[in-house]
């Protein structure tokens, strides 16, 4: 909309804009910055029955370590309770789902926007379908098979059975992204005496970085977010952040630890806001090519 | 493109798929028609030399261990585990509906079925969540569009962060401010000056903090894709309509609105699919007690110490069928629009 209409707002109307954005925005953002700042208290000042300034000046946290902040959470979660074995898994899970469901999803998608067959939209209802199923049903499917076949509490399982839920979402959204290719582009390629393959390599793939980027964002937070898979196929030893911030929970609070708890949380923030600062643009393009084309 | 090159490109893909999600979908079906074996009982005669003889009934757990080694899957149950208690209680329905004291009687009666309990919850967060969610999304894009683009950067970025987050840490974080001792909760309690006030305590309050959530981590997908569909609806006819004498709202109602309605059937599609498997906020919020969802039945019936595969194979299947029902108009319109295309 053009701004001569905006310039031509009445005064309480931009007032109530403002006041309404400053609500949203706290209301988004306050608690991450909350859960930040109490995460370098001790448990009395974060969950602090008298007043919650105790959380703001850390009152006790002086009283008990001598400093307004302390790293004692962080210490016991990674340290203590080997939190970083847990980050680790993470790290090869997430990277390993992302490439591989790209490598996949990107051969897939690309044959599904090229190819006019009635099979290739059936394959699209399919998946849509597949992309609706709560992953936990699918989990009660994969257990007593898993046992049976003595594959189950590995990482590489979680990661293929990751990778394969995946794919629906992915397959969508490269279709859609192989769609705005325009087809001479290979085409012209073959023309030339390419193959169907050779072309795929030589034209095509120069040109989809940004929507493998964005597609790829995506199969990135799928794999990071996972709860419901990572915590029934992984043993203890193997788990993932999530679940292993879920079995803390149980134990933690138990022994008074809750801080441990809270630093982790905090800790598998970090990695999602350094996501959105950098990748900001390529989300929000992501969630509405999805919208526009699907 | 020839049939080979197509299923050459996207077979890998596709056997994924069919491996890991159409073989589970198969496994979950055939599970959820058996049961787990009973235990194998013995019968021990026990003789001293001065008490006489007693007969015992032991559990034999070596045969025990073998019949399951044997037959993993259990013992056929045919649409037993169904019927049970635990999953549409028909039994029990029927009970209620012959002698019951009122309307209300049986509604509370059926609501402490544990799957209809479940299939309340999950139905209200779908459907009270969704509207809502969309609804402030709406009013986010709006108010964001028109603030200056200096801005609007920051504001973007501080509203992708519920929905970019774990939905696990995300309930947690909210949890823990709820928590009678958070910030939130403490506050709470010296307004009404009443230290009882508890999420924990309260089914009511236990409800709306997981909808609130629900709200709060869902709306920033409406609005991002409502606010780029703003940008996208036609200057001219904005301009027209206010030639034309249009208010601000009639401006909203006449030309926003319908220009956004294909992509508010998206967005709702997306997050009814989404919302209805709702389940790491229950874990998150502790709030088993008070709510629980579908999905939260078949994790609590996997994680248990005697994993129930039946049980949770009879849920999953009765979940399939939810979603299927969720779904059936998309697919029915998108089967009439192909069918015309076809024709």
């Amino acid at each position: 909309m053009s701004d001569s209409i905006a310039q031509r707002r009445p005064l309480p109307l931009n007032l109530l804009i403002s006041v309404f954005l400053i609500f949203w925005v706290i209301l988004a953002a306050f608690p991450f910055f909350w859960t930040v700042w109490g995460s370098f208290k001790v448990e009395v000042d974060f969950f602090s029955r008298e007043s919650w300034w105790n959380a703001i000046f850390g009152t006790n946290t002086i009283k008990q370590t001598g400093s307004a902040f302390t790293g004692d959470g962080y210490e016991g979660a990674w340290v203590t309770r080997e939190f970083w074995r847990a980050a680790g898994n993470t790290a090869i899970v997430t990277v390993s789902v992302t490439v591989i469901s790209l490598t996949l999803g990107t051969l897939g998608g690309y044959a599904l926007a090229r190819s006019g067959q009635r099979y290739a939209f059936w394959i699209l209802i399919a998946a849509l379908v597949f992309r609706a199923m709560p992953h936990i049903t699918l989990v009660s499917g994969y257990l007593l098979p898993f046992f049976q076949l003595n594959v189950w509490g590995y990482l590489p399982t979680s990661i293929i059975v990751l990778v394969a839920i995946n794919q629906p979402f992915t397959l969508w959204m490269l279709h859609s992204f192989f769609l705005s290719i325009p087809k001479d582009l290979d085409e012209s390629a073959m023309v030339d005496g390419c193959s169907r393959f050779e072309a795929f390599r030589r034209v095509i793939i120069p040109v989809m970085w940004p929507g493998v980027v964005t597609t790829g964002l995506f199969s990135f937070l799928l794999a990071y977010n996972d709860f419901a898979t990572t915590s029934m196929l992984l043993s203890a030893d193997n788990q993932t952040m999530v679940p292993k911030i879920s079995s803390f929970l149980g134990s933690v609070q138990e022994q008074g630890n809750v801080m441990y708890a809270v630093a982790a949380v905090v800790s598998a923030t970090v990695p999602l806001f350094i996501l959105v600062l950098f990748f900001q643009r390529q989300i929000v393009s992501g969630l509405t090519a999805g919208a526009v084309k699907g | 493109m020839p049939h080979k090159t197509f299923f050459a490109f996207i077979l890998p893909s596709l056997i994924a798929m069919v491996l890991f999600i159409a073989l589970p979908i198969v496994s979950v079906v055939v599970q959820s028609f058996y049961v787990e074996h009973g235990r194998v009982l013995v019968e021990v005669e026990n003789c001293q030399p001065f008490g006489g003889c007693t007969k015992e009934v032991r559990v034999d757990s070596e045969a025990t261990a073998k019949l399951e080694k044997e037959q993993p899957l259990g013992q056929f149950n045919g649409f037993g585990t169904y019927l049970n208690r635990s999953h549409l209680a028909v039994t029990e329905i029927g009970e209620i509906l012959s002698a019951n004291s009122g309307f209300s009687d049986i509604v509370a009666r059926i609501y402490n079925l544990p799957f209809y309990k479940a299939l309340a919850f999950t139905l209200v967060f779908c459907f009270v969540v969704t509207p809502l969610a969309m609804l402030l999304g709406f009013v986010i894009a709006l108010a964001v569009n028109t603030i200056p683009r200096l801005i609007k950067g920051p504001v973007i970025f501080f509203s992708l962060l519920p929905m970019i987050i774990t939905p696990l840490v995300g309930s947690l974080i909210l949890y823990w401010m709820i928590h009678p001792q958070g910030i939130v909760g403490a506050t709470i309690q010296d307004i009404f000056n009443d230290p009882n006030l508890s999420l924990r305590a309260s089914p009511v309050l236990t409800w709306a903090s997981l909808l609130f959530y629900g709200v709060w981590t869902n709306a920033p997908f409406s609005f991002v894709v409502f606010y780029a569909g703003l940008q996208t609806v036609p200057g001219d006819t904005l301009e027209s309509a206010m030639i034309d004498g249009a208010s601000r709202w009639e401006r909203i109602r006449f030309v926003i609105l319908p220009h956004l309605a294909p992509l508010a059937t998206f967005v709702a599609l997306v997050q009814l699919m989404d919302n209805f498997r709702v389940f790491e906020p229950i874990v998150g919020f502790s709030a088993e007690a008070n709510a629980s969802s579908l999905s939260w039945m078949i994790f609590n019936d996997l994680s248990g110490d005697s994993q129930l595969f039946g049980s949770a194979g009879a849920t999953s299947v009765l979940t399939i069928i939810g979603v299927v029902i969720l779904l059936m108009p998309v697919l029915l319109r998108t089967w009439r629009e192909f069918n015309h295309k076809a024709v």
